[in-house]
């Protein structure tokens, strides 16, 4: 039996990376980011990178690190607001963003993978997000072309992970992971468990193993939580 | 005396239909949830692949796995599911979702609005709204009547880039509440405030609308 399992994110990465090259993350704000291979991403040096994430991270934690280290030079995401570091980057002209609405992008990365090269959708038209992009109209109605995404790396977090790459996510920890995993050339997992053949529920995979060529075990698992709110400030 | 925005999210609250799945954008539209009647079954959506939200959880409930699309830490109800950000969209773009409740910096007399971008400072993006606006079929704004330096937010066209373009059907202010009761007609002056007078919407209003029979 071939296993998907390596030791470290180090390994998992080794021979995967290159300077100009294109990741997808899986994660919603700090929710559910591959937060050990980010890191190890971050400490490999790599350079002149573009990424695909519906957010940028906050500036000493997830994405956040590699917008600090200057690794990543071009960014397509949906919403970028808890990055200061980000922000100067930005205005600056030093990091080029690529704004999509979430769920066109979250399209855009399942077009991607599905191998569908481009579709239409309401969302945008009329607004500078559409400007450039083909029109045409279905049923009365302007529907603006957008592109499938696919990357040379993808990285996603999920809760547990077989031998195999079968994977199952945690909660709403699972946002964005299931598409970005089918959008990789290459698809790393970390998982906070790795299970043996046999123990996943075969009904209950949220990822068929056949999209993943990597798995580690998560070193980190801090799950910051961006905004902590309890019953009693509830209004 | 006008509405406060506790007030306004009851009213925003009324339009809810039993059976609905609702979408309730950051802010005041956040409130909304505090005010849906007892006898009224609503089914909460977050971008984030959720349906079925739950209250704020206790310190000891607090779950990292488990945020609202505000990034607010939530907890879960019998009903609650999980999905991708995909299915999520594919709820929000095919019209599954039945009403979206959101803030707006401004909307003009045809319905379009502007919640994303001011130029000149530091965009954050357009999150999931963009999709909403295009998606679901009935979509409330609720927003200040005017701007915090007193210009008018109900305008003849947006100055504002758009976040989508002839797709508000309700808009709730601190004063008033206008409606139309399709994408191609006009917004009628439904109710105003206790104490506001028509006179004083129209001083705080730049768009064009019709009063209703209630005037």
């Amino acid at each position: 039996m071939i296993s998907k399992i390596y030791e470290t994110a180090e390994q998992a990465l080794d021979g995967l990376l290159r300077n100009g090259m294109s990741i997808a993350s899986g994660g919603f704000g700090l929710c559910g980011i591959p937060e050990t291979l980010i890191a190890a991403i971050a400490r490999s040096g790599v350079q002149n990178l573009t990424v695909i994430s519906n957010n940028a991270g906050v500036d000493d934690f997830g994405l956040g690190i590699m917008v600090r280290s200057r690794q990543i030079s071009r960014i397509i995401a949906s919403y970028v607001g808890e990055n200061k570091e980000f922000e100067r980057q930005y205005l600056s002209g030093e990091l080029e963003v690529e704004f999509n609405p979430q769920g066109t992008l979250a399209e855009r990365i399942r077009a991607g993978g599905a191998g569908i090269p481009a579709f239409y959708t309401r969302t945008g038209v009329g607004t500078i997000l559409a400007e450039g992009k083909e029109i045409r109209t279905f049923a009365g109605f302007d529907h603006v072309m957008e592109t499938g995404l696919v990357a040379d790396l993808a990285i996603v977090k999920a809760w547990r992970a077989d031998p195999f790459g079968n994977l199952v996510y945690r909660k709403s920890a699972r946002n964005f992971n299931p598409i970005v995993a089918t959008c990789g050339k290459v698809t790393i997992a970390e998982v906070e468990e790795i299970v043996g053949p046999g123990e996943l529920d075969p009904s209950q995979i949220h990822t068929p193993g056949i999209y993943v060529q990597r798995v580690i075990h998560a070193a980190c698992n801090e799950k910051r939580i961006e905004q902590k709110t309890l019953k009693k400030e509830a209004l | 005396m006008v509405w406060t925005r506790d007030q306004m999210a009851a009213r925003a609250a009324r339009e809810l239909k039993p059976g609905n799945f609702v979408n309730l954008g950051i802010g005041i539209p956040t409130l909304v949830a505090n005010h849906v009647p007892a006898d009224i079954d609503v089914t909460l959506h977050s971008e984030n692949g959720i349906l079925g939200l739950g209250p704020f959880p206790t310190e000891d409930e607090v779950d990292a796995d488990v945020i609202n699309a505000g990034k607010q830490t939530i907890t879960e109800l019998r009903r609650t599911s999980y999905f991708s950000s995909a299915d999520s969209f594919a709820m929000v773009r095919g019209g599954h979702i039945n009403l979206s409740i959101l803030g707006a910096m401004e909307v003009d007399e045809e319905g379009s609005l502007a919640n994303w971008m001011v130029p000149g400072q530091t965009v954050k993006g357009p999150g999931g709204a963009m999709d909403l606006v295009a998606g679901v079929p009935r979509i409330i704004v609720l927003m200040d009547h005017v701007t915090k330096t007193g210009s008018a937010k109900f305008r003849r066209s947006c100055s504002l880039p758009y976040t989508g373009r002839y797709v508000v059907d309700m808009i709730i202010t601190d004063l008033a509440v206008f409606a139309r009761p399709d994408r191609q007609s006009r917004f009628t002056l439904m109710e105003c405030a206790p104490d506001v007078s028509v006179r004083n919407v129209m001083e705080s209003t730049q768009a064009s609308f019709d009063l209703g029979d209630y005037f």
